[in-house]
């Protein structure tokens, strides 16, 4: 088909027929800006942590090229400490944290509880606002002379040493905290409250799941690091001694509050991931995924096991050895319910009637990822391998596995999935395939060197390192830009879909869920009248056991048989 | 250059035994990753949209099959954490006849000093095939203390000692890391360690160590005391004597510290301490904190107005007090400030030295 031709179609559907709905429905800015519609906000939340991404790549990018050479390329040493700083803060605090639950959990989550809304429609629009004045913080920190503690502040460096923008930076990521709050607290209240009729906790979707188990983690945790990042603040200005030990505090307390938090919040970046991937792998499997029971329970023992492990981040420290071996063995368990998804993922394919699209590209690349990640993590969990590791390269390659593979891949597949039901649109299959295959073959051209080279004992935010390294980093930085294409194909590919892209039916994916009972893009209201569930989450009927398409043929899943769908020409 | 590498030279008696155990993970991971990817191949390859095959009862759960990935995952996980756990274990402890070597880390260089008084700069020479226990403190930020050919590093951190033990098996210069972020330099906070035959240490440590500065405080004239001696100078100089007994004549004001080492303390708030390095150095700088049961609380806190070398230097005299061994030491002329070594300190990690 040429792009004439589905211009045409495009603009004669567009200025005739195209029913109302959540994007067209006002058009004013102040529409947009003042909104409490959680798909509207959700569109807002995915521009801005879109900038948030590119900035931090952007940083990444500049740390690779600097590493090239074993004495540095074009930065300072504390240009170079900066560079690292914003990086960490940037990807981590207003990209991985929010990416996931606000942009697909906003957009998602109440279409597929059969909710008109999030509970609390208000909360969510503050959320969206006190994050993005948190950003500009943020930002102001960085342009505005920058930060070099590196994203952990550790003390007492980031308390006492530091000359740089700490206070602002960390008043920026205790101002974001609020934001993830508002959001789990929105989360956990509409998941209690707003399901639609017939839908029991054990009817929901798994994404739902893993919603909840998130915005728990989030509520019991963030409020841990606020008032940490508080008590750096407080040091820092009013000299109160809490972490500096000359002022008669103690820097380890600062990393066992720290990462009370921050190792949870791993999971608080990662568990949505998940939840997206079983969505896809169900939908393009066309299958229920295997052991429903089993993911769910996982979910909430991961959510549950993260808050006892934070100590394996400081096996180096002064932390005692029998609380160190406590520690260790909790993490060799806390990885046992990782497996258990993976292996109830690749199952769910079995009979089932698998279609590579890229969205399921991305999840199998999700997949591979995560599990190199999940199974480095046992090095660092085990006591003797990680004295030697911790805080190397290896560390560096082993949580950008969990973070990029799982979280920033589960990410692309949940847009690409979610994206015509968003947007109304399609987008390129060809290039979302390309796309996808680019990012998994940079990224890990970028980080299987970096084991290698923390085995060899090159330490993380090293701005010069001996040149018997450097062939490892070359290649690090060669990954990086494969990596770096992969990631802008996308942004080039789905804005362009949105004037040009073929309109996306209610259910292209022939999915089941209630999201893909509406209209695509949904109407303000969601639903024209709420569901009615009497059937259990991923119930894809199969119609012929030898060859057959087996698809989601059982009502009201069958597109033709959507009551608030099925007439679009008659509403207009 | 050099040949590709795959894991640094192993020489310490911990480094082959790591080696051995992150091999053996090596293997688990790549056979699960491939278990992993084969299973998903596999099924998306004979479950493909089209593809004629029996798709009859498909299975939703199976509580064996979810135990038969569960039970193996958890038997192998906690088979790794226990041997991973004794080795660490035996690390962890310093045996007893381990050679002391005491190290100071700030931003942005080391400074190690040895019992027999020989200091050094970013550069710590230890006798092959002999265990070394290094006492280590931070004179302000965290740093971490890391040799990869020992497979081992430990924070470095303010206000308090941390230990680590390793016995050198290989004679060779091997780089020293600094491994917490410190600052600016931070990537330049490094320097070698150097294990040396026993003659060629023996050479050395006649030689005066070669560095004769030693920018903790004290002046390069005590160069030819030991470290203990050093202690008993600088007990002199701060008159703790006044105070506090250091031989068989007490004194009626503090307590004596004949035999204090690794006793048992019963201080004021009802706990029981043994007398250890920290005790001693919280006793010098904050005594308010550790204060004992029978204390007046009257001696002054010397947080600030002492050097954490000075600290050492007092530590290491209080332990020789009440083993018998005769000291004798003399008044430290003046306090010298030592002169800064970074510059060229790139050039000492990275460029000229070619690595063994």
């Amino acid at each position: 088909m040429s792009t004439a031709t589905l211009k045409d179609v495009g603009k004669s559907h567009d200025k005739v027929k195209e029913p109302l709905n959540y994007l067209n429905a006002t058009n004013t800015i102040k529409s947009w800006l003042f909104t409490v519609d959680h798909k509207r906000i959700a569109i807002m939340y995915l521009v801005a942590v879109s900038v948030a991404f590119l900035l931090g790549g952007l940083a990444a990018g500049m740390i690779r090229v600097e590493l090239t050479v074993p004495k540095g390329q074009f930065l300072t040493n504390d240009a170079y400490n900066k560079v690292f700083t914003a990086h960490g803060v940037i990807m981590i605090f207003f990209f991985l944290i929010p990416a996931v639950p606000a942009v697909l959990g906003n957009f998602i989550l109440p279409l597929m509880l059969g909710a008109r809304d999030l509970a609390f429609p208000r909360l969510n629009l503050l959320s969206f606002y006190v994050y993005s004045a948190a950003l500009v913080m943020g930002l102001a920190a960085i342009i505005g002379g920058g930060v070099d503690t590196g994203w952990t502040f550790y003390t007492p460096y980031s308390s006492v040493y530091s000359n740089s923008n700490v206070a602002l930076t960390i008043m920026a990521a205790f101002v974001a905290g609020f934001s993830s709050i508002f959001t789990g607290l929105n989360f956990i209240v509409t998941i209690h409250k707003m399901r639609a009729p017939g839908m029991t906790w054990f009817k929901m979707p798994l994404f739902a799941w893993a919603m909840y188990a998130t915005s728990v983690i989030i509520m019991l945790g963030t409020p841990v690091i606020a008032i940490t990042l508080a008590l750096v603040v407080v040091e820092r200005t009013m000299g109160f001694g809490i972490f500096s030990p000359e002022i008669g505090g103690d820097p380890v307390l600062f990393q066992h509050l720290f990462w009370f938090y921050s190792h949870p919040a791993v999971y608080i970046m990662v568990l949505p991931a998940m939840g997206v991937i079983n969505e896809v792998i169900a939908a393009n499997s066309k299958k229920r995924i295997f052991g429903y029971e089993f993911v769910a329970f996982s979910t909430m023992a991961i959510a549950v096991f993260g808050f006892i492990v934070w100590g394996h981040h400081m096996f180096a420290s002064s932390q005692s050895m029998y609380l160190g071996l406590v520690f260790s063995v909790l993490s060799f368990l806390v990885a046992v319910p990782s497996a258990v998804k993976i292996f109830n993922w690749a199952t769910t394919m079995y009979k089932g009637s698998v279609e590579l699209t890229s969205h399921m590209l991305y999840a199998f690349g999700f997949l591979g990822l995560f599990t190199i990640g999940g199974l480095t993590g046992l090095y660092l969990s085990s006591l003797a391998t990680d004295i030697h590791l911790t805080a190397t390269y290896f560390v560096v390659a082993h949580f950008h596995y969990v973070m990029v593979g799982g979280t920033a891949m589960g990410f692309l597949a949940g847009l690409h999935f979610w994206w015509p039901k968003m947007t109304g649109r399609m987008y390129s299959e060809v290039w979302g395939k390309v796309s996808a295959v680019l990012v998994f073959l940079g990224f890990n051209l970028t980080f299987l060197p970096q084991f290698v080279v923390g085995y060899l004992g090159m330490p993380r935010r090293y701005h010069f390192y001996p040149p018997e390294f450097q062939l490892w980093h070359v290649m690090s930085t060669g990954g990086a830009f494969v990596l770096g294409v992969g990631f802008f194909l996308p942004v080039i590919y789905l804005i362009h879909s949105l004037k040009f892209g073929e309109k996306a039916g209610n259910n292209p994916w022939r999915a089941v869920g209630l999201e893909w009972l509406t209209t695509s893009p949904p109407d303000t209201h969601n639903f024209h009248e709420l569901p009615v569930v009497t059937w259990e989450a991923y119930e894809y009927f199969q119609e012929s056991h030898h060859g057959g398409d087996v698809g989601p043929s059982r009502f009201p899943f069958d597109e033709e048989a959507v009551h608030v769908s099925s007439d679009e020409e008659v509403h207009v | 250059m050099n040949e590709l590498q795959l894991a640094p030279i192993a020489a310490s008696q911990y480094a082959g035994e790591v080696d051995k155990l992150f091999w053996v993970m090596n293997a688990l991971t790549v056979v699960f990753t491939i278990i992993v990817i084969a299973l998903i191949a596999f099924l998306a390859a004979r479950y493909r949209k089209g593809t004629n095959v029996d798709r009859s009862n498909p299975t939703t759960h199976n509580t064996l099959l979810e135990m038969t990935w569960t039970l193996p995952a958890l038997v192998l996980g906690l088979g790794v954490f226990t041997w991973s756990s004794r080795l660490f274990a035996d690390v962890y402890q310093p045996p007893k006849n381990a050679r002391e070597v005491f190290v100071i880390g700030k931003q942005w260089m080391w400074h190690a000093q040895h019992s027999d008084g020989t200091r050094e700069n970013n550069e710590l020479h230890v006798p092959v095939n002999s265990p070394v226990k290094l006492s280590m403190i931070s004179q302000d930020v965290i740093h971490a203390f890391y040799v990869p050919e020992f497979r081992i590093q430990r924070h470095v951190e303010p206000g308090r000692y941390t230990n680590m033990w390793f016995t050198p098996t290989r004679i060779g210069k091997y780089r020293i890391y600094c491994n917490v972020y410190c600052g600016t330099q931070h990537s330049e906070m490094g320097g070698w360690v150097i294990v040396q035959s026993r003659e060629d240490f023996e050479k050395w440590q006649a030689g005066g160590g070669g560095r004769p500065f030693y920018p903790g405080g004290i002046s390069a004239s005590t160069g030819d005391l030991s470290l203990a001696q050093n202690g008993a100078a600088l007990f002199r100089k701060y008159q703790c004597a006044s105070c506090h007994a250091d031989g068989p004549k007490a004194s009626s004001k503090g307590a004596s510290l004949v035999g204090l080492y690794k006793s048992l303390r019963q201080l004021a708030d009802g706990s029981k301490v043994v007398a250890d390095e920290g005790y001693i150095r919280s006793a010098i700088l904050n005594p308010n904190d550790v204060r004992l049961a029978n204390s007046t609380g009257s001696m002054p806190a010397y947080r600030g107005s002492l050097s954490e070398s000075e600290v050492i230097a007092l530590i290491a005299y209080i332990k020789e007090i009440g083993t018998g061994k005769p000291l004798e030491g003399g008044r430290p002329d003046s306090v010298a400030p030592a002169a800064n070594t970074n510059s060229q300190q790139w050039r000492y990690m990275y460029g000229g030295e070619q690595y063994q």
